[in-house]
């Protein structure tokens, strides 16, 4: 045994030889110590040894036996936060907060002084955020406070901190995979090595020979029952065409077999064991060459129903006469654009626990967008009553729409269900979300586009090919996106459209935030742009000339009718001020040279706020014999700030602090129906059931009171921890006695739906600076507004604009899944880079000053639709600069220069 | 990450203890070794125990210990003759690792991982280091740097050799120097890490690429090229089948861009 000092307490524990000290401090219980990439790239396990900072991921554990280890854990002193963590409080530098631990053992070690002195850009090197854009970060280490004060009455609009700031910076809140569960078994998953492959034999012998092995699960096992693992309310949108475990292998990194082991170690080295046979099928990857007759089939007819061969679904559409349209024009500008596959790369991977309880039900652990759907895919999967199963999130580490899939509970639950109820966890590794995990849809988009002298459209027609890759989950659904938002955006009587979602031996598409309109939206703000620039028209100019306003037909290419409305039009007001900040300056100057050209450039994306399906949520409230309040609703929490904005709504109906409504979320059994926080609902959908469920509180209160009193209701008014009727002020805990003699239990529950949909915009603008010779991209001034109605919470608002912009640079400039023949080149975050630091832009960030009558409290969608302007504004600076249309992202240097390089 | 494939740590106090054998690996600082599956290795051989003295300095050079750590190349104070010394930490700054990693990853690691982008096999190539190698049988052997790379993570490591040491020569150490990094991203990997050395008098101008190239490449001149002169030397020593392609930039784009940066050291010490 050796001694190991854990923030000054003494274990004497022996590491298993190979074992790093990331996971020998978790089985230590120090939970604290997160696993970002597991390989040194993110630095969220970051601990100190002898006070000097190391990523543990990378450290052998007994190295560091004798040496005192400090975990965040052990960063407050005697009660007391270290400075860093007040400042991370004060400047709330964290989303979903998997990353602060780590960026705190970074920022608040004795060594990072010195690296700063090289500049934020390069101490931070070793850190990821995927949620903030870093903004927040830097404002901690400017000792920048952006909380408000907590006031009764007044939490709408207020900037209040994330409730669970202090288990975050002090290492106790509890993510998916932070819990020591007695008897734990470990699941790890055979993935395919192969891009379309029938199994013939799975000798699984030597696997459950193996030591520690207890089961061997392979297609042969589980149910044969079709499903999706997309999550929507209604499964009908996504096609069946999925098995838990399947005996042809349609993508590289396809789940082929299970092995649980008594520990990962066991399992992994079970997964090795397994011996397969392969029938080696042809393989295609490009959309098109998917859509020739002849082609490899990706699904049997039979099972899969396609539109035609590999073509899973087409959408077209026409209004008005497009030929017309374009006879009429004076310019026609046509081009074909491209967009990218990205990863969401949120830090906490997919992971899931299941095990039987004492109550004789299944319960699920998992980081997911979507329990309740989760629970519904189960059922299904498992021929279970829904009821029987218990599904919940506790703190999840990021989604960005990549858990809005049920990728990693149907395993661990079904080992459990075929081992006596054994507890079994699945915990991905950052390969696996690059290759078994959903991408964002790659598409190309090729836009005709004609106009009169003046700029007024005449005429649109969009053709669009969506790779979905070997599984169609969310592939109708980004595809309609697709044809939906960007092209409606803009008045124009006469569109057409057609959008094919093809199956191809990739990894599948899925959720990604933005959701096939960041896809559309590049093409269409580019064709803009270039239509634009053939009639001499300024940009701002010429979406203001079209852009769709209240009166408009909201349409894309179709007339059926959609319930998409105006609560609130920003889109001018968003345009003015981009412009207005793009002219004014930022004070920021082209790098010296004459090799680095400047340009400026801009883009406005349209959101319906939420999906045009069917979408539900509901809240229970109810007041506590305290006097505060309980609020549960079914909504997931991961980074976005729901739980606040709901804490804050709830708050301000009923008159009182955030903080004196307690709340739960995304538990199966414990809060009422939510259909997931994806699609941009969380405040337009669940913030309405929280909004009409305090309401209906607050007028059950008020109703008892007025009955208790005999004071007319109208007389009866809330007024913090009290209730006032007439002259009278009576606690809210002496009402609640009051009200348990006659069993009144003041709670309430409601439930909303999503319809009409209001309508919100974002404007982005960017000046920058490309270097001719190298290719290099300087943002100078990066500005957006947002027209998302009234903010709930302005602080977490910027906060999640922040974080989209900043995904949108790393689509448009860094990120880049590199694939050979469907396999996947660089799945590792320091080959496939994510923005760090010193790649994210500062962005001034503005709202809109518009109060939305269709959302609650004149709330709109803020979370998503921030990232769609970002990559067409970069092109568009880009196209300014150079004089060169760059269609395909991304735009890194070496795709750049070539093009550069002309006069 | 765990190594589970590991099921045991040698720590040996002195290299004549150790007993090679197909499936161990030398540890050293573990930023690579730990940072991928190790499935074919069963043994870690951990190298701490030696003790090597990270940094010696001599009126002859420098030697730098396999298991220097970065960190310390960075801290190391050079007599200020030695004119080349600001490439330590130029270099160093040119990695992708952050600041915490230079606590644990050693030089000699990132020698011999021998990757094209591996700055500290750049640093000391172009300061015409010297490997001392340990082979398991016999005595020990010297391999310039520029020869010890010889592919994409391939270097000329017989099995169970170990790197202990690289050696710069003073007189190298003394040259003027001026060295330019692209990367594709900000403060990312290199695409291309380009040094020229320089003596007194315009005498030997060394020019090593790396990055842009599988392995370093080296071009000496008796006396500082001029720009036509020193595009038709790289042109003819690197074909464009010559350079490197890969996720961090393509093979067109490396060629072009090391002819840019070579230009910009060409005229940094002219």
């Amino acid at each position: 045994m050796s001694n190991y000092d854990v923030n000054g307490r003494l274990y004497a524990a022996e590491p298993a030889p190979g074992q790093c000290l990331r996971t020998f401090l978790r089985d230590l219980e120090i939970f604290g110590v997160k696993k970002g990439c597991d390989a040194g790239d993110c630095g969220a396990c970051t601990v100190w040894l002898d006070g000097k900072p190391f990523h543990s991921c990378l450290v052998p554990a007994f190295r560091a036996a004798g040496r005192r280890i400090t975990t965040i854990e052990g960063l407050a002193r005697n009660g007391e936060l270290h400075p860093i963590q007040k400042a991370f409080r004060d400047a709330q530098s964290f989303q979903c907060g998997y990353c602060a631990a780590g960026m705190m053992m970074t920022t608040a070690s004795s060594d990072f002084e010195a690296a700063r002195t090289a500049g934020l850009p390069q101490a931070l090197k070793g850190n990821i955020c995927r949620c903030t854009g870093y903004r927040s970060i830097v404002d901690a280490l400017n000792g920048k406070t952006n909380i408000e004060d907590d006031i009764a009455g007044r939490t709408c609009g207020a900037s209040l901190p994330n409730p669970f700031t202090d288990a975050i910076l002090t290492g106790k809140a509890r993510y998916t995979m932070d819990v020591a569960i007695d008897g734990l078994l470990h699941a790890k998953v055979l993935r395919s090595p192969h891009a379309h492959a029938r199994i013939k034999r799975i000798d699984r012998t030597m696997a459950l020979s193996m030591p520690g092995v207890v089961a061997v699960y392979t297609w042969e096992d589980v149910p044969r029952r079709l499903y999706s693992t997309a999550l929507h309310e209604d499964h009908l949108v996504d096609p069946d065409d999925t098995y838990m475990l399947d005996n042809v292998a349609r993508f590289i990194g396809q789940r082929i077999a299970m092995v649980v082991a008594e520990s990962e170690a066991q399992a992994e080295a079970g997964v090795r064991a397994l011996q397969v046979e392969y029938e080696i099928l042809p393989a295609v990857f490009d959309p098109v060459a998917a859509m020739e007759p002849g082609a490899p089939m990706l699904h049997d007819k039979k099972e899969v129903v396609t539109r035609h061969a590999n073509v899973f679904c087409t959408l077209q559409g026409e209004i008005g006469d497009v030929a017309a349209g374009f006879e009429e024009a004076d310019a026609v500008h046509e081009m074909t654009y491209s967009t990218s596959r990205v990863q969401h790369v949120h830090l906490e991977t997919h992971g899931s626990i299941a095990w039987k309880g004492d109550d004789d039900r299944w319960h699920v652990r998992t980081s997911s967008q979507g329990p309740f759907r989760v629970r519904a895919k189960l059922a299904h999967l498992m021929g279970l009553p829904a009821q029987w199963i218990h599904v919940f999130t506790e703190r999840v580490g990021g989604g960005f729409g990549g858990k809005q899939e049920m990728v990693s509970e149907d395993l661990p639950l079904f080992a459990s269900m075929n081992l006596g109820g054994r507890p079994v966890k699945w915990e991905w590794t950052r390969e696996e979300e690059f290759i078994g995990a959903t991408t964002r849809h790659q598409m190309t988009t090729r836009v005709r586009i004609g106009a009169k002298k003046d700029g007024t459209l005449t005429a649109l027609d969009v053709e669009v090919v969506s790779n979905t890759g070997a599984y169609g989950n969310h592939a109708s659904e980004t595809l309609g996106a697709a044809m939906g938002c960007a092209i409606s955006a803009y008045r124009c009587i006469n569109k057409r459209g057609v959008g094919h979602a093809v199956y191809t031996n990739m990894t599948p598409g899925g959720g990604f935030r933005g959701y096939g309109a960041s896809q559309t939206t590049f093409a269409m703000e580019c064709a803009m742009d270039d239509l634009a620039r053939l009639l001499g028209i300024d940009p701002f100019e010429m979406r203001r000339k079209n852009v769709v306003r209240p009166g408009d037909n909201i349409e894309s290419i179709g007339k059926e009718p959609g319930d998409a409305s105006f609560g609130s039009h920003g889109i001018d007001e968003c345009l003015d001020i981009v412009e207005k900040e793009l002219a004014k300056g930022n004070g920021v100057a082209k790098p010296l040279g004459e090799d680095w050209a400047e340009g400026t450039g801009m883009a406005l994306a349209m959101l319906e706020c939420g999906p045009p399906t069917e979408h539900r949520s509901g809240a229970r409230m109810k007041l506590l014999a305290d006097g505060t309040y309980h609020l549960a609703c079914g909504s997931s929490e991961m980074g976005n700030g729901i739980t606040t904005a709901h804490k804050q709504i709830a708050a301000s109906i009923v008159g009182v602090r955030a903080r004196d409504v307690d709340i739960i979320n995304s538990d199966t059994d414990q809060t009422p129906y939510d259909t997931g926080t994806f699609a941009s609902t969380g405040t337009v959908v669940a913030g309405k059931a929280v909004y009409l469920t305090a309401e209906a509180l607050r007028d059950d209160i008020l109703d008892f009171a007025a009955r208790h009193t005999g004071v007319l209701r109208d007389n009866c008014r809330l007024d913090n921890e009290a209730v006032v009727c007439g002259n009278e002020r009576i606690l809210l805990c002496d009402l609640h006695a009051a009200g348990a003699k006659v069993d009144h239990r003041f709670t309430v529950r409601r439930k909303s739906y999503l319809s009409p949909r209001t309508i919100a915009f974002n404007v982005q603008g960017v000046r920058l600076a490309v270097h001719r010779v190298t290719g290099e991209i300087r943002v100078l001034h990066s500005v957006h507004a947002a027209d998302i109605g009234r903010p709930i919470n302005p602080m977490q608002c910027q906060g999640q604009i922040d974080g989209a912009v900043a995904m949108g640079y790393g689509w448009a400039l860094i990120e880049n899944m590199v694939h050979d023949e469907g396999r996947m080149v660089n799945p590792q975050l320091r080959n496939c880079r994510v923005p760090a630091f010193a790649d994210t832009p500062h962005t001034d960030i503005f709202f809109a000053s518009t109060f939305d009558s269709i959302g609650p409290l004149g709330a709109k969608s803020q979370g998503e639709c921030a990232i769609n302007p970002v990559a067409p504004a970069v092109a568009n600076a880009l196209a300014n600069a150079t004089g060169v249309r760059f269609a395909h992202l991304p735009f890194t240097p070496d795709r750049l220069f070539g093009a550069l390089q002309e006069p | 990450m765990d190594l589970n494939t590991i099921v045991k740590v040698e720590r040996p106090k002195a290299i004549e203890d150790v007993e090679w054998s197909d499936g161990h690996a030398w540890l050293a600082g573990g930023t690579w070794l730990f940072s991928e599956p190790q499935v074919t290795t069963d043994t870690l051989i951990d190298l701490a125990q030696f003790g090597w003295p990270p940094l010696t300095a001599s009126p002859a050079g420098l030697e730098i210990a396999a298991t220097c750590k970065i960190a310390e190349l960075r801290e190391f104070a050079a007599p200020s003759e030695w004119r080349a010394a600001p490439l330590f930490r130029d270099c160093i700054d040119a990695f992708l690792m952050s600041f915490k990693i230079w606590n644990a990853a050693t030089v000699g690691g990132n020698i011999c991982m021998s990757l094209p982008a591996g700055a500290m096999i750049s640093l000391t190539a172009a300061l015409e280091g010297v490997c001392k190698l340990l082979p398991r049988k016999g005595m020990p052997r010297e391999v310039p740097v520029i020869d010890f790379v010889t592919g994409n993570h391939a270097n000329v490591l017989q099995r169970g050799e170990l790197l202990r040491s690289v050696f710069l020569p003073a007189s190298a150490l003394a040259k003027r120097c001026a060295m330019r990094q692209v990367s594709p991203t900000h403060l990312g990997r290199s695409a291309a890490l380009v040094i020229a050395t320089v003596a007194d008098h315009d005498d030997d101008f060394l020019l090593t690429i790396s990055a842009s190239t599988p392995r370093p490449v080296q071009l000496r001149f008796t006396k500082a090229p001029t720009t036509a002169d020193l595009r038709q030397a790289i042109d003819e020593r690197l074909p464009p089948s010559a350079w490197f392609d890969d996720v961090h930039g393509s093979a067109a784009y490396k060629r072009h861009i090391t002819f840019y940066l070579a230009e910009q050291v060409r005229v940094a010490l002219s």
